[in-house]
């Protein structure tokens, strides 16, 4: 049971360490140090995710389009990944998804409600990562981020960008 | 000495360029590519047929693409849209689909092996050398591949 729990506190170590590492040349952080930190954890789950949906695509089908790739990601990508499914997809058909999670198992930890509010983002950068790799490597260029409103529920936002 | 094995193998990237090309070293190494390069078209003929195709088994191997006269080109395509296309000997009758489809799949795991090694970038030329354990790099397949008959 306990290796389930393995990446989770390896996640929080690695989201500690690198606010750590940001902050040691100065006392404080800014927004700045803040938006780094967020984009070098969003880097690291990029290429994770690139490297976990080549596994994990090995033996599926080819996809039909993107609302096809999207259920592939709520369903079996989240089960493989986070351990669940995302209880609720929505879409506006134009590129835009919305895929809830209500109980993240990354944030299950940190709080049931309101508390440590606003350390959440810190949490979901890895994960939004690991989304937009998957996507990349599917073919899909998109744009991920991830809001919470009461922990530990949140949704993730993809916004899938169109080549003009 | 005629053995079965595949007299190239390429992996070619979503954005048609290669990342790993082998051939036997006797043979003419440009003459792949180029072979290489033309079945490209038959491969994006072949993806996007199967688009529209009605049926819902989507494979990923794609089988023969085209016969030359000294050379059959098969082709597979990863849901990463990475194409593999391997080479093999027209005079190899006896190699069978199931043969082609059991190297792909060799070719696919070891693919996969190298996307997860974390000095590979994706998007660059596959750098990884054969390891003595008959490790996971691509260069083994050509070796390894399919039954090496004595």
């Amino acid at each position: 049971m306990a290796d389930e729990t393995l990446f989770e506190f390896l996640h929080m170590e690695i989201v500690s360490h690198v606010y750590k590492e940001q902050q040691s040349s100065k006392g404080t952080m800014d927004n700045k140090d803040r938006a780094v930190c967020v984009s070098v954890l969003e880097g690291m789950g990029f290429r994770v995710g690139q490297g976990l949906i080549e596994r994990l695509t090995r033996d599926s089908p080819s996809f039909k389009d993107e609302l096809d790739i999207m259920k592939f990601i709520c369903k079996d990508f989240w089960t493989k990944v986070f351990r669940r499914q995302v209880d609720n997809l929505r879409t506006n058909h134009q590129g835009t998804y919305v895929l809830q999670d209500n109980k993240f198992n990354l944030l299950t930890q940190l709080s049931n409600g309101k508390q440590y509010f606003d350390q959440a983002p810190k949490y979901l950068a890895f994960s939004c990562g690991v989304v937009r790799g998957a996507l990349s490597n599917l073919g899909l260029e998109s744009v991920v981020t991830a809001e919470v409103s009461v922990m530990p529920s949140c949704k993730f936002q993809v916004v899938i960008q169109k080549l003009s | 000495m005629n053995t079965n094995m595949a007299v190239c193998i390429a992996v070619i990237a979503k954005e048609n360029y290669p990342l790993y090309i082998r051939s036997v070293p006797t043979q003419n190494e440009l003459k792949f590519h180029y072979t290489v390069h033309t079945s490209l078209d038959v491969v994006e003929e072949k993806i996007s047929a199967v688009g529209k195709a009605l049926g819902d088994q989507r494979e990923l191997y794609l089988g023969l693409l085209y016969p030359t006269e000294d050379y059959k080109v098969y082709g597979y395509v990863t849901n990463s849209k990475v194409k593999f296309v391997i080479v093999v000997d027209s005079s190899n009758t006896s190699l069978r689909d199931n043969e082609i489809r059991s190297m792909f799949r060799k070719l696919h795991n070891s693919f996969t092996d190298v996307m997860c090694n974390p000095f590979h970038n994706p998007g660059d030329t596959i750098q990884s050398k054969p390891s003595a354990a008959g490790g996971s790099a691509v260069h083994s397949t050509l070796r390894l591949t399919p039954l090496m008959v004595a």
